[in-house]
């Protein structure tokens, strides 16, 4: 099976070629799109991006498992990331944790039950005056307490749809894929 | 509270603050016009260079002294680079600016441009700030309809690219060299220097790279011009107001402008609206992210010798002493990005270096061996210590293995974990030794606030 960028985000990957002296320098962001567009970063879109940015596949997949925020495995429609660092545990980042694993029946690195959920830790991401604090997707939510978390989950629980039939999560919301379009390099619009 | 006079963040509180259409209204890109249409661009480093304008990003380097490393001969363009990794724990003023007045950043990206002889600015953004990356981009499209970017900024021949580059979640990228790395899409592993990025940086050509709250400083500058701007400070040859963050537990965190040398007490107290619970009193402070070594509020300054740097706060508290990047070195720690962290007694030092280190060896890129295997050695014996594994021996080795990574390394990253793992060391001894007999009192981090849903109530 070979993957595919939509054309609109072809279009994109052009533009983002423009912006840079090299080719390969396209590379993390084009591996952002095509995240946005499947949900992870599977064997097959390594293959892609390398022959599009004219890469050895090992060297792609040298960059994939070097950044955290590439997913080197499918994960669910929201994915939760609990900052763990100084600041937020201070004001009870590891409470957030325990809370969500929890709630979601699984520890960090699992999906919950439901398969709408996978969870995280994250370290400093810069919203340490609004501690404790999660990001889910592209949102934080900052100065949580456990009623605020709850409230935040329920949700976006509610907004996510339910697991397709397979059993395996839909990779990305189709929030986040409209979103895809107006980053790298369209503007807000 | 005491009210600082607003210069860097006088924006922020209007509504829309992130949209051209509101901060025209406040000055926005006049001294931008002022810059192409009145100055030299010798005229506008001269300007920098006298505003004593020491670097936001951590190091504290002069920023008008790294533009004049640019080769005057070179035959390609330099380029622009703008840091906005924001990642060190504890940090969290950059994101403040791109969120609030992205049109400042991009103004000061173009006058800087400008005086560099720039034709192209990438503002590497780190992958989760979403808003941020979003917030300047619809910035660069204002400014690009306006003329602002574009072949003729201002009626000048003098072309203007900004691009933002998006992260990916590598805390170690806010290093210069592993920054350009990235940028260039390759992993984010440090490059040896010489030579350095003003010679040869992005894509082999001259680069100048700035941290963002440095270059939104520029505008103002201009503005004032660099000596007025300069003399807002408290200090000498460490000019201007900057951007102090406080977190932990304090009252009111959050990020508040002040001159350069507002004092410790000040921000925790004053700004930071003081201790969280008044019967938990300060313990410590880490002064400027999770890099800078940690200062006691019961250590007093001995400084008898006239001479010496922090002679005029003899016998005063380290909390009174002004926050500056040369007084805090004298301290024997570092200003860094000038955001504390506060933590009060209910705190347990061992718990706090286990924190820390985690995300140091989490952090770590692994390129060269002192500190890929010391962060990983380090968070494993301060693990064992947290959960009762550990032996009275622990602390000697910890000060063993932070001794055996301290510049021997490419980047300062391992310079970075040692040091505060030494200043745990050094100022709270008696807790890793207690924890080596009896085992260090587990989950003390959130002690305070444990149990109360997080705000409010007492402790």
């Amino acid at each position: 099976m070979t993957f595919t960028l939509s054309a609109e985000s072809e279009k994109i990957v052009d533009e983002l070629l423009t912006r840079y002296p090299t080719k390969r320098a396209s590379c993390l962001p084009v591996l952002h799109l095509c995240q946005r567009e499947q949900g992870w970063i599977s064997p097959e879109v390594i293959d892609y991006v390398a022959k599009r940015l004219d890469l050895p596949t090992s060297e792609v997949q040298g960059i994939v498992t070097f950044y955290t925020m590439y997913h080197q495995e499918p994960v669910a429609p929201n994915v939760v990331w609990v900052c763990r660092t100084l600041s937020c545990d201070l004001r009870g980042g590891r409470e957030v944790q325990k809370h969500l694993e929890e709630r979601f029946g699984c520890h960090v690195g699992g999906t919950s039950k439901d398969g709408k959920f996978t969870l995280k830790t994250a370290e400093c991401l810069a919203a340490c005056g609004q501690a404790p604090m999660i990001q889910v997707n592209d949102e934080f939510y900052e100065n949580l307490t456990l009623a605020s978390l709850d409230r935040v989950i329920d949700e976006l629980a509610a907004k996510t749809g339910v697991k397709s039939p397979s059993g395996t999560p839909q990779p990305g919301t189709p929030e986040a894929r409209v979103r895809a379009k107006t980053l790298m390099g369209l503007g807000e619009g | 509270m005491a009210d600082f006079p607003k210069v860097l963040s006088n924006r922020y509180a209007l509504p829309q603050s992130w949209t051209l259409k509101t901060v025209e209204a406040h000055g926005a890109y006049s001294a931008a016009r002022q810059a192409f249409t009145t100055m030299k661009p010798e005229q506008i480093a001269a300007e920098v260079k006298d505003a004593n304008i020491r670097g936001r990003g951590g190091a504290g380097f002069p920023a008008g002294v790294k533009w004049s490393f640019l080769p005057k001969d070179s035959k390609v363009a330099p380029y622009l680079v703008i840091n906005a990794d924001e990642g060190e724990p504890g940090t969290f003023k950059d994101r403040t600016i791109m969120e609030l007045d992205p049109h400042r950043l991009i103004e000061g990206c173009l006058i800087a441009m400008r005086a560099i002889g720039a034709n192209v600015c990438y503002i590497y953004v780190r992958g989760e700030l979403v808003t941020s990356i979003k917030r300047l981009e619809a910035a660069i499209e204002e400014a690009r309809s306006r003329g602002y970017i574009g072949k003729q900024p201002f009626g000048v021949n003098h072309e203007l690219k900004i691009y933002v580059h998006m992260g990916a979640g590598a805390y170690i990228c806010g290093e210069e060299t592993s920054l350009l790395n990235s940028l260039e899409g390759m992993r984010g592993e440090p490059r040896l220097k010489p030579p350095f990025p003003a010679v040869k940086g992005a894509f082999g050509a001259p680069t100048i790279v700035n941290n963002v709250e440095t270059i939104a400083s520029v505008p103002d500058i201009i503005r004032m011009g660099g000596k007025a701007w300069s003399d807002q400070s408290r200090l000498p040859r460490d000019g201007g107001t900057r951007l102090y963050g406080v977190s932990g537990h304090v009252k009111t965190p959050g990020v508040y402008e002040a001159p350069v040398g507002l004092t410790l007490r000040e921000l925790i107290y004053d700004l930071g609206g003081g201790m969280l619970y008044a019967a938990r009193p300060l313990k410590a402070v880490i002064p400027g992210g999770s890099s800078t070594p940690v200062l006691r509020p019961g250590d007093l300054v001995h400084a008898p010798d006239e001479k010496h740097p922090l002679h005029p706060w003899h016998g005063k508290s380290h909390i009174d002493v002004p926050m500056g990047v040369d007084t805090f070195r004298a301290l024997g720690t570092m200003l860094g990005t000038c955001c504390a962290i506060v933590m009060d007694d209910s705190v347990n030092m061992v718990d706090v270096a286990r924190n820390l280190m985690h995300f140091y060896s989490h952090e770590s890129c692994g390129q060269c061996t002192p500190c890929r295997e010391g962060t990983g050695w380090l968070h494993d014996v301060l693990r064992n210590l947290c959960e009762g594994r550990g032996s009275e021996n622990d602390a000697a080795m910890l000060v063993e293995i932070a001794n055996n990574m301290m510049g021997n390394t490419i980047c300062a990253f391992a310079d970075g974990t040692a040091m505060p793992m030494l200043g745990l060391l050094q100022k709270f001894r008696e807790e890793f030794i207690e924890a080596g007999k009896r085992g260090a009192p587990k989950h003390t981090l959130g002690a305070t606030v444990r149990g109360i849903g997080f705000t409010g109530g007492a402790a």
